[in-house]
């Protein structure tokens, strides 16, 4: 009973929502400013949500059907566990099971996945096209991603998300260290990629392949993709203030600096989107198996010589 | 074993919102061939033309291209000039110039703010277009309009510029150098950017001359050819410019022409500024003889052509245009085959299609200073209109 809370109400379901509609606001707002433009109010996500929950649902005609309606769903339904685990770590330390830091790779890798099957399954050439170019995507990032993380659990001796928060309260942040700094560098990339975000977003790339991935998705559907985005905006960012920023949210103003933590790693995202244009998809590989791999394996090598 | 699927660009540009289709047809992320149809937009401006006397016939091409409204007004009295064999006064040219070089000017930011856009750069996009607007304004401030300026005229130009005009276009001059001078440094200078765009879409000089791809899309090829300079019109013979000229033929040199040339662009205003002599705009011609004339005018495209036959009566019997996109769009043919979709995409803007897009109105209460209508109040206004038409057709 409690475990059905934490998923759906706090902190994982709605709570992630309404952070996630926040943090997409705070993304839109900084975007415009950064552009000199107004920029939305406060609520637009939300009110972008609603409108597009009640516009009508077109099923393409060639489309594997229970496929291309399910899989949003199970992308949906990963992030938000996703995010509660992470969240749950944060809160409660000492709760949590062995090996939750490897689940949680895992659940943030299935949005990408979800989107993948959904789009083949829409039966839509731009979307294949997408949906090819996020394979090849998820392929090149999760490597370094792996790596990255992998420094922090080096460090920490333990494969719990609670264990590596435990680890730096106690010996200071993961990302003050030469290796883990560049563990941060790298992960954030790779949180980028996993955002679908520029230099990233080739997936749906709306200027050549007019939102690729999505563009058979309509109505309640695309609500759906658009919340996912949200919780992974919640879920990547957090998931990097945990293994490199992280601090116990007991009390009100630890948990309020813990925001704040995400909320600069959000910006950085941010900032990094509006100072790139996007990149080929041959060039983002290139990238993230050349020199992004390169400075993981190093940033391991010199965990392991504990630096 | 091949399997081509086809990627469609268009009938409706999805960003440059004009009817256009190009039907690229890939291999995975590779186009391996691509079909160009273009002639949605044939509205018959050359037949409408032979029903409009002299006088109203800029006022028709200037809507051939909200963009370059000033080019195809300029070729076409530049062509009625040489065919009734008329001196314009020296001061008109001089307007007509200046005119045509802020055209310049804000038609390249334009295409900067596009090509940021078409690879995903936003804020290049937003940026260019803020510091494009500058440029509107000055031209709405001197002729009236952000577009369609309704300045040309056989014989002269219509408004002339005040002298309380003039710091005010010396001063976004001024202002604009800085601009550029960041934009060479963020856009020229950016790795990421060059990734994507150096040694991408290459147009080599030789199939630029078997194309016949004209303005800035030639000069980035290594072809040194302005019709500014090569067929003098306008004042450009008596200010010193530089034609701008890149031998990579790649979307980056189209890039470094474009942004080049505005300080060319610059430079002319300014001496034109100073050079301009006092006296008449407009020669108050009466009659149009029989004969043939042709205008080339320079537009931010490329060389914009216009071909004027008269029988001595009041409107032409034959008009032909060739505007410069006609030229450039099917270079694509060889520019962006064997790219990627992505630089397939960048590959297809670079040439800097034409279209038109641009529409604002504001109403102030000249006493209040307030502004009367906002978006709103337009809607309203034009569903009043909507109301009153369909009032008439009903009564």
């Amino acid at each position: 009973m409690k475990d059905l809370f934490y998923y759906l109400i706090f902190p994982g379901f709605l709570f992630t929502g309404a952070l996630g509609i926040f943090a997409s606001w705070f993304d839109r707002k900084i975007t415009a400013r950064v552009q000199w433009r107004k920029g939305p109010p406060l609520l637009q996500p939300l009110y972008d949500l609603i409108k597009l929950l009640g516009k009508e649902l077109i099923l393409p005609a060639n489309s594997s059907l229970w496929t291309f309606l399910v899989f949003p769903i199970v992308g949906l339904a990963a992030s938000a566990l996703a995010s509660s685990i992470i969240w749950l770590a944060f809160l409660f330390p000492e709760k949590g099971f062995v090996g939750d830091v490897f689940v949680v790779i895992y659940l943030m890798g299935l949005p990408a996945i979800s989107l993948i099957v959904a789009s083949f399954a829409s039966a839509n050439p731009l979307a294949s096209q997408g949906a090819s170019r996020e394979i090849k995507l998820l392929l090149s990032y999760e490597l370094p991603f792996i790596l990255a993380a992998l420094v922090v659990l080096i460090k920490a001796q333990s494969i719990k998300l609670g264990g590596l928060i435990f680890y730096q309260a106690v010996n200071g942040l993961g990302i003050g260290s030469f290796s883990g700094a560049i563990a941060f560098i790298v992960a954030l990339l790779c949180s980028q990629a996993k955002l679908g975000l520029v230099p990233f977003d080739m997936a749906e790339a709306e200027t050549e392949i007019m939102a690729g991935a999505y563009i058979e998705f309509s109505g309640p559907l695309l609500a759906v993709f658009r919340l996912t985005k949200f919780m992974m905006l919640v879920a990547a960012p957090l998931f990097l203030v945990g293994l490199f920023l992280g601090n116990v949210a007991a009390g009100p103003g630890a948990f309020l600096l813990l925001i704040l933590k995400y909320l600069a790693v959000v910006l950085l995202t941010v900032l990094i989107r509006n100072t790139n244009p996007r990149l080929r998809i041959d060039q983002a590989m290139k990238f993230f198996w050349g020199p992004v791999t390169l400075l993981a394996a190093v940033a391991v090598t010199l965990a392991l010589f504990g630096k | 074993m091949s399997h081509k699927v086809v990627i469609p660009i268009g009938p409706y540009h999805p960003l440059q919102e004009e009817p256009e289709f190009f039907r690229l047809y890939t291999e995975g992320e590779k186009v391996v061939d691509i079909d160009i149809v273009i002639g949605y937009m044939h509205r018959g401006i050359e037949k409408l033309s032979e029903s409009k006397h002299y006088d109203q016939t800029p006022y028709l091409v200037e809507r051939i291209c909200g963009i370059c409204s000033n080019a195809h007004p300029f070729a076409y009295v530049n062509a009625m000039e040489d065919l009734a064999k008329i001196e314009v006064p020296e001061r008109a040219l001089y307007i007509r110039t200046i005119i045509a070089e802020l055209e310049r000017l804000h038609s390249h930011l334009l295409w900067l703010g596009l090509a940021g856009h078409f690879i995903g750069y936003n804020t290049v996009w937003m940026w260019s277009w803020k510091y494009r607007e500058p440029v509107l304004d000055i031209l709405e401030a001197i002729t009236g309009n952000r577009q369609n300026y309704g300045m040309m005229k056989v014989g002269g130009v219509r408004r002339d510029i005040k002298e309380e005009d003039i710091p005010g276009v010396r001063k976004m001059n001024d202002d604009l150098i800085p601009v550029l001078n960041m934009f060479k440094g963020a856009v020229m200078d950016d790795p990421v950017i060059q990734a994507r765009t150096k040694g991408v879409g290459i147009l080599s000089k030789e199939e630029a001359v078997n194309y016949s791809v004209v303005g800035p899309t030639a000069r980035a090829s290594g072809l040194a050819m302005d019709v500014r300079r090569d067929d003098p019109y306008g004042v450009y013979d008596r200010v010193e410019w530089d034609v701008v000229v890149r031998k990579e033929g790649d979307i980056f040199a189209k890039l470094v022409v474009r942004v080049l040339e505005m300080y060319e662009s610059i430079k002319i205003i300014n001496q034109c500024l100073e050079k301009m002599p006092k006296g008449p705009i407009d020669l108050d011609l009466k009659d149009i003889p029989a004969g043939e004339g042709i205008g080339r005018v320079e537009a931010p495209r490329g060389e914009c052509f216009h071909y004027v036959r008269s029988d001595g009566t009041n409107s032409p019997i034959r008009h032909k245009i060739r505007a410069p996109s006609y030229m450039n769009v099917p270079s694509n043919k060889v520019a962006a085959v064997g790219q990627t979709i992505s630089d397939a995409a960048i590959t297809l803007a670079a040439v800097d299609p034409c279209y038109c897009c641009t529409e604002r109105t504001i109403v102030i209460d000249r006493q209040t200073e307030r502004k009367l209508f906002n978006g709103w109040d337009l809607v309203e206004l034009s569903r009043k209109k909507t109301e009153e038409i369909k009032g008439q057709k009903s009564g």
